[in-house]
């Protein structure tokens, strides 16, 4: 089964994705910011990751950047899913090595879509 | 708001007679969404006082608007991914070599709502430009809803449509921000394609010939007659060694023996050879 940790600080977005994910047939864990992602992955490394941008503790574009440079062999695909919309921060994001990019609010055949494309849909 | 089985039969049978479509009882529970805003431009608290208002005749221009919001125009880009990908790395190739000859190519999204599959297409074609150099790519989109052609020819999105479906180094491509909430296609993407308002039921095919049929998520809301009829005026005008893509939920089986599956691109349909076209042999064209 395909797993994806969704990491945001709003419980009411997680409960959302979690339910499109689901029936999507994903395993599905959820961290509510940066650090605690960073933990919940050395535990455990999913498949996908779909990330929020404004955190407290820490931002989703500091777990990128850390996520990006550890050593992990296998990479997971990252799906930023935030408010921010403005070309600037898509091409942050991009260039921090974010597979995709999701402006909330979002569907299903959004999320469905984004996670075909990063090929794990 | 109150539906009542005669109102929600009188809008079916409007609906119908205009566009061919069927307002089948799972769909009726649309009907207040879809009317809702309508009614409140227009000062009527019930779905009586809307039909009453389109019976009297006052305001010719009410049924139209009414059919507009009873059309159903979901859509989004690169939709039922898995054959868009058949369509673009199977059969196009197939025909570019089929068609060396002329350089040219004929693409048909017959039902394409707001333009989203039309515009998928054409930044497929973009992104492959040196494969396709001194080729002339004619795509044409049409529906019968003029708001959604209007809306296509605009080739503005909102955020929450331009993501859907679409690849975001695609959107960073070929689309323009505009404010902070909607998305325009570039003109060089607009400018490749055509739109037009056409109805499949009531009107011939828009050109003699097309070397690709797209017409997804339509055939689903006409009755079987209606689907067949429809099906026979593609036939008519699919070009030989040209295909046909319905939507994920349909097929031609047991509706029309004109296309066959193609055995070399799973999900895409081309011309029974064996099956001379149904409007040809009536002589429609």
């Amino acid at each position: 089964m395909r797993t994806c940790l969704i990491v945001d600080d709003s419980k009411v977005i997680r409960k959302v994705a979690r339910r499109i994910l689901e029936t999507l047939e994903f395993a599905v864990e959820e961290a509510e910011d940066g650090r605690d992602a960073l933990q919940r992955i050395e535990l455990r490394m999913p498949d996908v990751i779909l990330l929020d941008w404004n955190m407290p503790v820490m931002s989703g574009m500091e777990f990128l950047r850390n996520l990006r440079q550890s050593p992990h062999s296998v990479q997971p695909k990252v799906v930023f899913c935030t408010t921010e919309n403005d070309i600037g921060h898509i091409r942050a994001a991009l260039e921090a090595g974010a597979d995709e990019y999701v402006m909330k609010p979002f569907d299903r055949e959004t999320l469905e879509s984004k996670l075909q494309i990063v090929g794990v849909g | 708001m109150q539906v009542s089985d005669a109102s929600s039969r009188i809008l079916a049978a409007l609906l119908e007679s205009r566009t061919g479509q069927q307002l089948t009882t799972s769909r009726r529970w649309r009907l207040e969404t879809a009317l809702k805003p309508l009614m409140h431009a227009r000062g009527l608290d019930s779905l009586d006082r809307l039909i009453i208002a389109i019976a009297s005749g006052g305001d010719p221009l009410l049924a139209e608007e009414v059919v507009e919001a009873l059309l159903n125009n979901e859509t989004f880009f690169y939709r039922d991914r898995s054959v868009f990908d058949v369509l673009l790395s199977g059969a196009l190739p197939r025909l570019q070599r089929a068609r060396e000859g002329t350089k040219k190519l004929s693409i048909w999204c017959a039902g394409c709502s707001s333009g989203q599959e039309v515009y998928s297409l054409a930044m497929s074609f973009a992104e492959t430009k040196s494969r396709w150099q001194g080729w002339q790519i004619d795509i044409l989109g049409t529906d019968v809803s003029k708001s959604a052609v209007e809306r296509a020819r605009q080739g503005l999105y909102s955020q929450f449509e331009v993501q859907r479906g679409l690849p975001v180094l695609q959107m960073m491509r070929w689309f323009e921000q505009e404010g902070s909430q909607q998305w325009r296609i570039s003109s060089q993407i607009r400018e490749a394609v055509s739109f037009q308002v056409h109805s499949l039921v009531n009107q011939s095919p828009p050109r003699l010939s097309f070397d690709v049929i797209l017409c997804r998520n339509v055939l689903l809301y006409f009755p079987p007659a209606t689907g067949k009829a429809v099906l026979d005026k593609l036939a008519a005008v699919t070009a030989p060694g040209g295909c046909l893509m319905l939507g994920a939920g349909e097929t031609v089986i047991g509706q029309s023996d004109a296309f066959v599956s193609d055995p070399e691109n799973r999900g895409l349909y081309i011309r029974n050879c064996a099956e001379r076209a149904p409007a040809l042999l009536h002589g429609s064209f």
